[in-house]
């Protein structure tokens, strides 16, 4: 079966093997030499894939037990966020830690330490997990958490999928007044107002940046900055229910475009219509979370509008003393090819816990999110993007990446890297799980 | 039933006081659901829809291990009752066993109880054939029986089969399978037939292809498969709308028609 994540590209011809218990997956595990385990495949490239099998978790997707008190959601790996969300949003509880997307499983939500626009106040996913189930190699099915096993933990959560199959995951959910954000918006004319603005309203739990990246000189990196916290009952106009919203309109992209749909001029187009859409200055607005959190779930299957070659997203963080100068850099080099995308997103990360053997993503710093439909012209520009952010001291997240190099990978992520290794050799010293992008940035025993 | 259903599920999670005594009065007075087979996928996807729609469920089957999380995903996401029981449709004394252990009588049956089987090896091994002959039928008929003559009783019930699409006409690639449920499908068809004027009601599903753990490994035409949801969403609407024969993707019902309405001397002919 051809099989790709949501980038649409690379793709793989191999078998998805699907259990539907531990005892399947363990067999699976015991009878394939090699395998990765792929949950609803919203990464974007391949750390999912893998060139013969992948073990899909979509029917281990069982609510198994939750606490009311302390809003502890035990589930099987395959249950997504989205799952979880219209569950127990009616009843004033939300996910800790979200993406753009709700469509993702609890595994992968852990194997990519996923974050969200409350990165800064909330950590990244791994910081509520109070427990893993995890079937490993050579030990079978290990429990680990920060006190149990706590490298194993701590290289599971960002490893994504290279210590073995995430089996349950014991969530800690926390508590919302209401279904709306009281949101407000921010326009910033250049790179510099938006990076004040991120500074000043760091008090907002939530908080992301749609960045216009084909702007130059005086507007390079004009943006728009979207905070907000969830509204307390009381400010809520009417007597509805405040946890109930009414059913969203979801559309459909239907089917792949034709790959001129996005062309230069046309993202150009967008953008400024984007960002003329919004007044000047800084705006109130009451908005269902769903639309706050989730824009594009509304429209099913949007990454075909990059058409059939696929795309590519392209995310690295900076650290912050090194922003000022590596995104205008970024930004000077991407406007000045012309490739630029209109999901474009910028986001201040705040500090990121961290210890040996864990591999994620965020570091305190700059992140930006660029969407790329694959073009020959693409590729080079992405190898000179590289260095500038290597130059500056970022790295890249691998949820994202389809094409990095190993090189590059293991400069960036350097001892982070040798320390994670140092994990996956106690627990997979026969490299048993792995997935392309394990093949090619060579995170091997 | 819908409305009361659902507003217990989301008043179920907050811990208001006052909501308690009223939540209790719904609790008790709420119909309940017996599955049997109740790990399938089929199964499990049609208890959730009932239990979203305000349905207690006893969910009973061989692996008591794979029901208990099904149970538990169940109770949380639709706040009502679920609860375990061992039932092996092949063992005659199961039958009474399970009624015996029911705290309650149900108001409704589910029986997706099924087994494919593999058609080669059952046309060497008459073991293997009855094996898929008990599971999809004979074995089926006591404790049917026995829930009918119940509902019959009390003068009101309603009994779901999930039957199959392959029973409506016998073919070389799933003759054993096809015949049970063929005779699956005349059993509810009889039993309608006898308890209609007397209050119970009987639906056969046959739902076609379906993407379930039966199914899986195969090449199934998208056009033509149906997710373990849609299943269960067409189920409702049947019993609401008290229909008698369920086609889940209308495009079977053409299609089995034609393929019934093909002469034997052609048909043996075809390999379908």
């Amino acid at each position: 079966m051809r099989i790709s994540n949501w980038g649409n590209y690379p793709v793989v011809d191999a078998d998805v093997l699907r259990p539907g218990s531990d005892s399947e997956a363990a067999g699976l595990v015991r009878n394939n030499p090699s395998l990765i385990a792929r949950g609803q495949g919203r990464c974007y490239g391949d750390s999912s894939l893998h060139a013969s099998c992948m073990l899909g978790t979509e029917r281990l997707d069982r609510m198994l037990s939750f606490d009311d008190d302390m809003g502890l959601l035990t589930a099987e790996s395959g249950l997504t966020l989205r799952e979880i969300i219209n569950v127990f949003v009616p009843r004033g509880w939300f996910v800790p830690v979200t993406p753009g997307t709700a469509h993702i499983s609890l595994g992968g939500a852990v194997a990519a330490d996923v974050h969200g626009k409350n990165h800064h106040a909330a950590g990244s996913f791994a910081r509520h997990v109070e427990w893993i189930d995890i079937l490993t190699a050579e030990k079978g099915v290990v429990r680990c958490s920060t006190t149990n096993e706590p490298e194993l933990f701590r290289a599971t959560c960002g490893g994504h999928g290279l210590t073995g199959i995430i089996l349950r995951v014991a969530l800690r959910l926390c508590r919302i007044p209401s279904a709306w954000i009281k949101q407000t918006t921010v326009k910033a004319a250049n790179l510099a107002e938006i990076m004040e603005s991120f500074e000043e309203y760091s008090a907002a739990p939530f908080s992301v940046a749609w960045i216009d990246c084909l702007q130059k000189g005086g507007a390079l990196g004009r943006s728009i900055l979207m905070f907000g916290d969830f509204c307390p009952r009381g400010e809520l106009p009417g007597n509805e229910n405040p946890l109930l919203l009414k059913q969203r309109r979801l559309f459909a992209v239907p089917f792949n475009a034709p790959s001129l749909a996005l062309t230069p001029v046309s993202v150009k187009a967008f953008n400024a219509f984007y960002y003329a859409r919004f007044p000047k200055g800084k705006n109130h607005s009451l908005v269902p979370y769903t639309g706050f959190f989730y824009p594009l779930d509304a429209l099913l299957h949007w990454n075909r509008i990059y058409g059939k070659r696929g795309f590519i997203q392209y995310q690295f963080v900076l650290p912050v003393e090194a922003s000022a100068k590596g995104l205008p850099a970024v930004l000077r080099r991407i406007a000045n090819a012309g490739l630029g995308s209109f999901l474009a997103v910028l986001k201040l990360f705040g500090k990121q816990e961290s210890a040996p053997g864990n591999m994620s993503f965020p570091v305190k710093g700059y992140t930006l999110a660029l969407d790329f439909p694959i073009s020959r012209n693409l590729f080079p520009l992405l190898d000179e993007l590289d260095r500038i952010v290597l130059d500056h001291g970022g790295r890249h997240y691998l949820s994202k990446d389809a094409r990095l190099s190993a090189k590059i990978f293991a400069q960036s992520y350097g001892k982070t890297l040798e320390d994670f290794l140092a994990v996956k050799s106690k627990w997979d010293p026969e490299n048993k799980f792995t997935s392309s992008q394990a093949m090619r940035l060579r995170i091997r025993v | 039933m819908r409305g009361a259903g659902q507003s217990l599920a989301h008043d179920n999670g907050q811990k208001s006081i006052e909501l308690q005594p009223l939540d209790f009065q719904k609790v008790v007075s709420m119909p309940t659901l017996l599955v049997l087979g109740a790990t399938s996928d089929i199964a499990r996807a049609t208890a959730l829809a009932f239990g979203k729609n305000g349905w207690n469920v006893q969910l009973a089957g061989r692996n008591m291990q794979a029901l208990q999380p099904i149970a538990s995903d169940l109770s949380i996401r639709t706040g009502m009752h679920a609860n375990v029981f061992a039932f092996d449709a092949l063992q005659a004394d199961a039958h009474i066993r399970l009624w015996e252990s029911l705290p309650e009588c149900p108001d409704a049956l589910l029986c997706a109880v099924g087994l494919l089987g593999n058609q080669v090896e059952a046309q060497k091994d008459a073991a293997k054939a009855e094996v898929i002959l008990r599971t999809n039928f004979t074995g089926l008929v006591p404790i049917i029986s026995h829930t009918a003559n119940l509902f019959e009783e009390r003068g009101n019930g309603l009994i779901i089969g999930i039957s199959s699409v392959a029973g409506d006409r016998g073919r070389a690639s799933n003759y054993f399978y096809g015949s049970a449920k063929a005779g699956f499908t005349a059993f509810l068809s009889g039993l309608r037939n006898r308890l209609s004027s007397k209050g119970v009601r009987v639906l056969t599903v046959k739902p076609g292809f379906v993407r379930t753990a039966m199914t899986e490994g195969l090449a199934l035409p998208s056009m033509l498969t149906a997710s373990p949801e849609e299943v269960a969403a067409s189920i409702m609407k049947a019993v609401e709308k008290k229909r008698d024969v369920l086609y889940v993707k209308p495009c079977w019902r053409v299609i089995m028609a034609i393929i019934r309405l093909l002469p034997e001397r052609l048909f043996k002919r075809l390999s379908l």
